[in-house]
């Protein structure tokens, strides 16, 4: 088979592993800022609970975790049917990506310097006018390295969604790679996969010079 | 009438008590300084008066408003949030470390509290802050941010923003204290000319002779109380109190090492 026929056959797949990855960003970045909010919230059942959950989500693997998502229902709480597999796939990744963003949040929030609290209330900002004009912009500077490094991670993480038969590029590049015996698919596969990772690198880049007009 | 009351401020970090019954007035128009050794209760009693610490027990009355209804159980109540607003917006606060926000340009720094807090319009609200930095020799500042002005110029913006939301007091912790000794001069400066246009100040200072030179009143602090109070002239001239007189001569002991 020539690449003429490959190619389509390949973008399908790439189209479903951005799929995962845009919705994944969508919910796991609001949810990992409430994350991190529980985390620093002065209950401390809250606190343990939350802690449980970074830890499990931190200390197994995504693709036990995704398993886990998808084959619970029936197995473990006698569903009569499996969630659809696409959308396990999006639960899995977005609660494990919230445990690691809520971490690199709260780092965040924890270095905009106490005295920007005070002033912020002091000039008579309240709370949610701190935190959108104070605190928020500050935050967003110092988490951005470590939030582009997770997205890269991310982009490849999405061929773990192959463990539950979803087709996404990985997938369908090793079912081309087996059919064909030949390699090729799988090296196209990870073109994708660089030339992506390459674009997401070039916009974090931008991201981070835009705002490096103050220190 | 008295725009600040201080009555019984107490303030304990939980067994700790770092404040035991201070009890002074402001009058308008008024500059009050105060000094004392590091670890004196200074701060944290400008924190409290500013609600930056919560009281534990006293009161404190801004411009006839009482942030402190009574007490409970040892602690104290305080007035409705309304209330406490009222007071919030009649104090100034300038800090040690400036606290400028890094990534508002420094005209920016100024007008957000009155656009956002005040609702006063932008256009306004830039107008009044053109004003303050002109007042402050920074007007052609406005542009830049704060990373790229030195500390004196930083602090005279921080000066600029509490003043752009029209206090009717201001307190001061410090305000030399973070900058090189040759960056203090431009800072006394302008303290002296808001104390020239009336403006009333309570000043938390290490500066013996600023505070001597721009103060109506002089309060000499240690271990979390008022050990004297008095005019400059008497304080520093002829203390009373032999911690006070311990404290100065030390003070005018460095001061002239410094000066050789
Ligand atoms: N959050 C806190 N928890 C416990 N103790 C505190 C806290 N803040 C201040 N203190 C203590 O309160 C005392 C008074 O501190 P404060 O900062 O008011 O002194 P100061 O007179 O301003 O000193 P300096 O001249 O060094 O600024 C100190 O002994 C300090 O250790
Ligand atoms: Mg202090």
């Amino acid at each position: 088979m020539d690449l003429t026929k490959l190619l389509p056959i390949l973008a399908e797949g790439f189209l479903v592993s951005i799929k995962i990855f845009a919705l994944t960003l969508l919910f796991s970045i609001p949810l990992g800022f409430v994350v991190s909010a529980l985390k620093m919230c002065k209950i401390p059942p809250v606190r343990w609970i939350i802690n449980a959950y970074i830890l499990i989500m931190r200390g197994t693997p995504l693709i036990l975790q995704i398993m886990f998502i998808y084959f619970a229902p029936t197995m473990l709480f006698k569903a009569d049917a499996p969630p659809d597999r696409f959308w396990a796939v999006i639960v899995a990744f977005s609660i494990n990506y919230a445990a690691y963003f809520a971490e690199i949040f709260r780092g965040g929030i924890q270095a905009v310097p106490k005295g920007q609290f005070e002033a912020a209330q002091i000039l008579g900002f309240n709370k949610m006018q701190t935190f959108f004009k104070i605190t928020l912009p500050q935050v967003i500077k110092t988490v951005l390295p470590s939030i582009g490094n997770e997205v890269i991670t991310l982009v490849k993480d999405t061929s773990l969604a192959q463990v539950i038969a979803v087709s996404e590029l990985f997938a369908l590049a090793k079912k081309q790679a087996s059919t064909q015996f030949s390699v090729m698919p799988l090296f196209v596969a990870g073109v994708f996969y660089f030339v992506f990772n390459w674009l997401v690198t070039l916009l974090f880049d931008l991201g981070e010079k835009k705002l490096s007009y103050y220190k | 009438m008295a725009m600040l009351e201080v009555r019984n401020l107490r303030k304990c970090y939980d067994d700790l008590e770092v404040i035991s019954d201070i009890s002074f007035d402001v009058n308008e128009g008024e500059v009050l300084s105060v000094i004392g050794p590091s670890g004196s209760g200074k701060s944290t009693m400008l924190r409290c008066i500013n609600q930056l610490e919560r009281i534990t027990s006293g009161s404190v009355c801004v411009c006839g408003e009482n942030m402190i209804t009574g007490e409970k159980n040892g602690e104290a109540v305080y007035a409705s949030a309304d209330v406490l607003k009222k007071i919030r917006r009649n104090v100034g606060l300038v800090f040690q470390n400036f606290n400028l926000f890094p990534h508002f340009s420094v005209l920016r720094n100024i007008t957000e509290a009155p656009v956002s807090v005040l609702k006063i319009s932008k256009e306004q609200a830039e107008a009044k802050a053109m004003e303050l930095l002109g007042k402050m020799g920074l007007a052609d500042k406005a542009k830049s941010y704060p990373c790229e002005l030195s500390g004196g110029q930083q602090q005279r913006v921080s000066i600029a923003r509490a003043l752009a939301l029209s206090p009717q007091m201001l307190f001061f912790d410090e305000p030399t204290s973070a900058l090189d000794p040759e960056l203090t001069g431009e800072i006394l400066a302008v303290i002296k000319e808001l104390a020239a246009e009336k403006m009333t100040m309570v000043i938390v200072t290490h500066e013996m002779a600023f505070a001597r030179d721009v103060s109506d009143r002089v309060i000499f602090m240690d271990g979390g109380v008022i050990v004297e109070e008095g005019v400059p002239s008497e304080l520093f001239g002829n203390p009373k109190n032999e911690r006070t007189k311990q404290f100065l001569k030390r003070y005018s002991e460095n001061t002239f090492k410094g000066d050789k």
